[in-house]
């Protein structure tokens, strides 16, 4: 099972080298890993892809939350949520023949071309996991020379209706979980 | 800008200063500290403030270490220790993850080279905060003196809080000689630590004591959760009030007097075979202040398999970790045990539960040869145990087969009376967990039960124990080999001797080639080195002069060293191999 856990850590020095410590020590096997900041200076946000079955996800997430500078920690991918993952990659085309292929593919996939050279193109590319997977599978018969990724992000959608007349966190509501049982 | 009085006139504080003024705020009276290059400016510090604190010189940061521990285990308080930079600091890294693992509130400072010179491979730097990450509750850099208010109370709230645990503090040395603090603000941020909300709901202390009502074999598993949350007088009532029989952890020994006929007394490993086997049979688990440790559960699979386990601890992340509970409820063990007793109904429905105990109980007790010849280490323990019942005693180990003896033959009936690394089993913690043990309780007898290998890994610190005054005593039993590995190399490995006879090497036993029960020419001279620190000694191998030699040394005022001449070939009995269950127990 895999799980997006969105991580609110202070942001103080050698907080990521702590939670990549912890997770590695205790033998947690982490997809991917994005870090950033927030709209608040102090706050970072990392962001953690993470495939275990629920026992595991449970230890992950009461690990993260033992952790002094770990503010809060969310299962986003138990709520509706958007997930994105940022690809910035050079494909082989030389002038001519193949480069118009490659540019029918990058429009079709929404990507954009942000840099041309001789003989290759430099493409950037966002979406979700499988887009991605899918868009890399089809520049491979043209060679790609290099690929980076930043790593999933994710962000859980607003309410659309106001149907919930409720204020305030509830008790099964993930993110509160580390103050109550 | 921060300033005192003195007889030589106006002085700025620095930020040593501000560091120890702080530790006296926090009500700190006695701290371990060896000093070094990177650490000076704190131990000057520490001479302004020695008359609210008393600094007491280890002669090795790890005995500072676990002496602070020892203060800790004994007094409830926040133990504290400081080391100088590199070699200092990172003697101080296991006695750090060993109060990690046993939830010890501990404060360890460090002098750290100064901020411009760290991450330059400089004169005794390592990055002891990185190395510590792992095995600290928290940790701190301090990388401007302004800070230092703050993080120390952080330190101190952290340390003694939720789960208690070690706190480093890395403190370069030109932050304790800076003057210019501008602000003393010692505001805690701590936006990720919350601890206060660990109390149990009351629909779930409901349904622990419908759980309780409807149990016909329930058992109380408990732990060092009960001693650290000074939750020995709850849970007493709760099992009076119950009759619930308790089996103990070896941190929760203490919690519940073991002469009281519903004590089981300690399970696991080498716990009682009746502990083992109510918990095999029981219907109800009340695991409390537990964290279903290897050495308690073997293999998890058939730990308690018939029961519902109610498991309750301040820590959320011990619930379900080893072993799924029905009724996991994160809770202070004592709020929860408060609120229990307030609505549990005695149980009378449950007489061939008690009396099945009481029956293991009877025929299964812990026993030994009682007439060997010579003086067995049960034996020894027990004797110390009885002549010392009517006074205030304190009892620190290292760890080995002597460790598990004096758990098993000492009878315990309070809280914070025994000391043992448990968690991460480290030899030579007896000797510095006495000496901070009678800092904390100067009136208390305080003895370390040690074995002869875990003794000579902190000897030295016999000079402390002479030194300040601190007249700890130490019963050696004193068999010239790693007694638990020679069981278990005796048990599951041919009876190969590898390495752990502590004789010279062309000895017949270094072989494992020895004739009799004891090992001859015995080695070093226990006597000589505990004289030569200008401690009391002597030695003793026959039974019948072992309660005189007791005696005095009970009675002698300063620190003493009694070598007890045991055999080798002893066995920790009853056993239960390495991931076995109850069925596989040893019992000969």
């Amino acid at each position: 099972m895999r799980h997006v856990l969105s991580a609110l850590v202070q942001n103080v020095p050698g907080v990521l080298a702590h939670i990549s410590g912890m997770l590695a020590s205790r033998g947690y096997n982490i997809d991917s890993l994005a870090v950033g900041e927030t709209e608040d200076p102090n706050i970072s946000r990392i962001t953690f892809v993470v495939v275990g079955d629920n026992s595991i996800l449970e230890q992950v997430r009461k690990q993260l939350e033992k952790i002094v500078t770990v503010v809060r920690v969310d299962d986003i991918s138990a709520q509706d949520h958007v997930e994105r993952d940022l690809m910035l990659l050079k494909v082989k085309s030389p002038p001519g023949g193949k480069r118009s292929e490659v540019r029918e593919l990058v429009d079709i996939f929404r990507g954009r071309i942000v840099d041309v050279g001789q003989d290759e193109i430099m493409v950037e590319i966002s979406g979700r996991e499988n887009k991605i997977e899918a868009f890399i599978e089809r520049m491979r018969p043209f060679g790609i020379t290099e690929l980076v990724r930043t790593g999933r992000i994710a962000m859980v959608r607003s309410q659309s209706t106001t149907t919930d007349g409720e204020s305030g966190p509830k008790l099964h509501d993930s993110s509160i979980r580390k103050y109550v049982n | 800008m921060t300033s005192v009085k003195s007889a030589a006139g106006e002085r700025v504080l620095n930020g040593a200063d501000i560091l120890v003024k702080s530790l006296v705020e926090q009500g700190v009276e006695t701290i371990f500290a060896y000093p070094g290059g990177a650490s000076m400016p704190l131990h000057q510090a520490l001479t302004r403030y020695s008359d609210q604190l008393r600094t007491i010189l280890p002669r090795h940061e790890q005995g500072g270490g676990f002496a602070a521990q020892g203060y800790a285990r004994v007094s409830g308080k926040p133990g504290v220790c400081m080391a100088t930079s590199g070699p200092g600091a990172t003697n101080l890294v296991t006695a750090i993850a060993d109060a990690k693992l046993d939830s010890i509130p501990m404060i360890a400072i460090t002098g750290q080279v100064g901020t411009a010179s760290i991450g330059t491979d400089a004169f005794q730097e390592t990055p002891i905060v990185e190395v510590c990450r792992g095995v600290t509750k928290h940790h701190y850099l301090v990388t401007d003196i302004n800070d230092v208010p703050r993080v120390m109370h952080e330190a101190f709230h952290i340390a003694t809080t939720g789960r208690p645990g070690p706190v480093l503090v890395d403190m370069p040395k030109d932050i304790q000689l800076n003057t210019e603090m501008a602000s003393e603000d010692s505001a805690m941020n701590l936006p990720g630590y919350s601890v206060d909300n660990r109390k149990a709901q009351p629909e779930q202390i409901k349904q622990i004591a419908a759980a309780i009502k409807l149990a016909k074999r329930p058992i109380i598993y408990c732990g060092g959760g009960i001693i650290a949350g000074n939750a020995s007088e709850a849970l007493r009532t709760f099992a009076r009030k119950t009759g619930i029989p308790v089996a103990m952890t070896v941190m929760g020994l203490g919690a519940f007097p073991n002469t009281d006929s519903q004590s089981l007394d300690m399970l696991g490993m080498h716990g009682s075979v009746y502990a083992n086997m109510a918990v095999r049979d029981c219907d109800l688990l009340l695991a409390l202040g537990v964290r279903f440790d290897d050495r308690v559960t073997g293999k998890l699979s058939k730990f308690a398999r018939h029961a519902k386990i109610v498991h309750i601890d301040i820590d959320p992340s011990e619930l379900n970790k080893n072993k799924a509970a029905h009724i996991p409820v994160v809770s202070e063990v004592g709020y929860a045990l408060r609120a229990l007793n307030e609505i549990v109904e005695p149980k009378t429905d449950m007489q061939s539960w008690l009396d099945r105990c009481q029956q293991l109980k009877d025929e299964h007790p812990f026993k030994y040869d009682d007439s060997f010849d010579g003086i067995l280490q049960q034996h020894a323990i027990k004797e110390l145990s009885q002549l010392t019942q009517d006074r205030r005693t304190i009892v620190s180990v290292g760890v080995g087969q002597h460790q598990m003896w004096a758990a098993q033959f000492f009878s315990f009936h309070s809280p914070r009376t025994f000391l043992s690394s448990s968690g991460l089993g480290t030899m030579g913690f007896g000797l510095p967990a006495a000496m901070g043990a009678q800092a904390a309780a100067p009136d208390a007898l305080v003895v370390d039960i040690d074995g002869d290998g875990s003794f000579l890994m902190n000897v030295q610190e016999l000079a402390s124990c002479f030194c300040e005054k601190l007249p700890v005593k130490v019963l050696l039993l004193n068999n010239q080999h790693l007694g638990m590995v020679v069981q278990w190399e005796d048990r599951f490995m041919g009876g190969n001797r590898a390495h752990t006879y502590l004789g010279p090497i062309d000895h017949a036993e270094a072989k494992g080639r020895g004739s009799g029960l004891y090992a001859q020419d015995r080695y070093p001279d226990f006597v000589s080195i505990a004289r030569g620190f200008g401690c009391g000694a002597a030695s003793v191998s026959k039974k019948g002069d072992l309660g005189g030699a007791l005696e005095e040394m009970i009675s002698s005022d300063g620190p003493y060293v009694l070598d007890v001449q045991v055999p080798y070939q002893e066995h920790v009995l009853p056993m239960i191999p390495s991931q076995g269950s109850a069925d596989d127990m040893i019992t000969e």
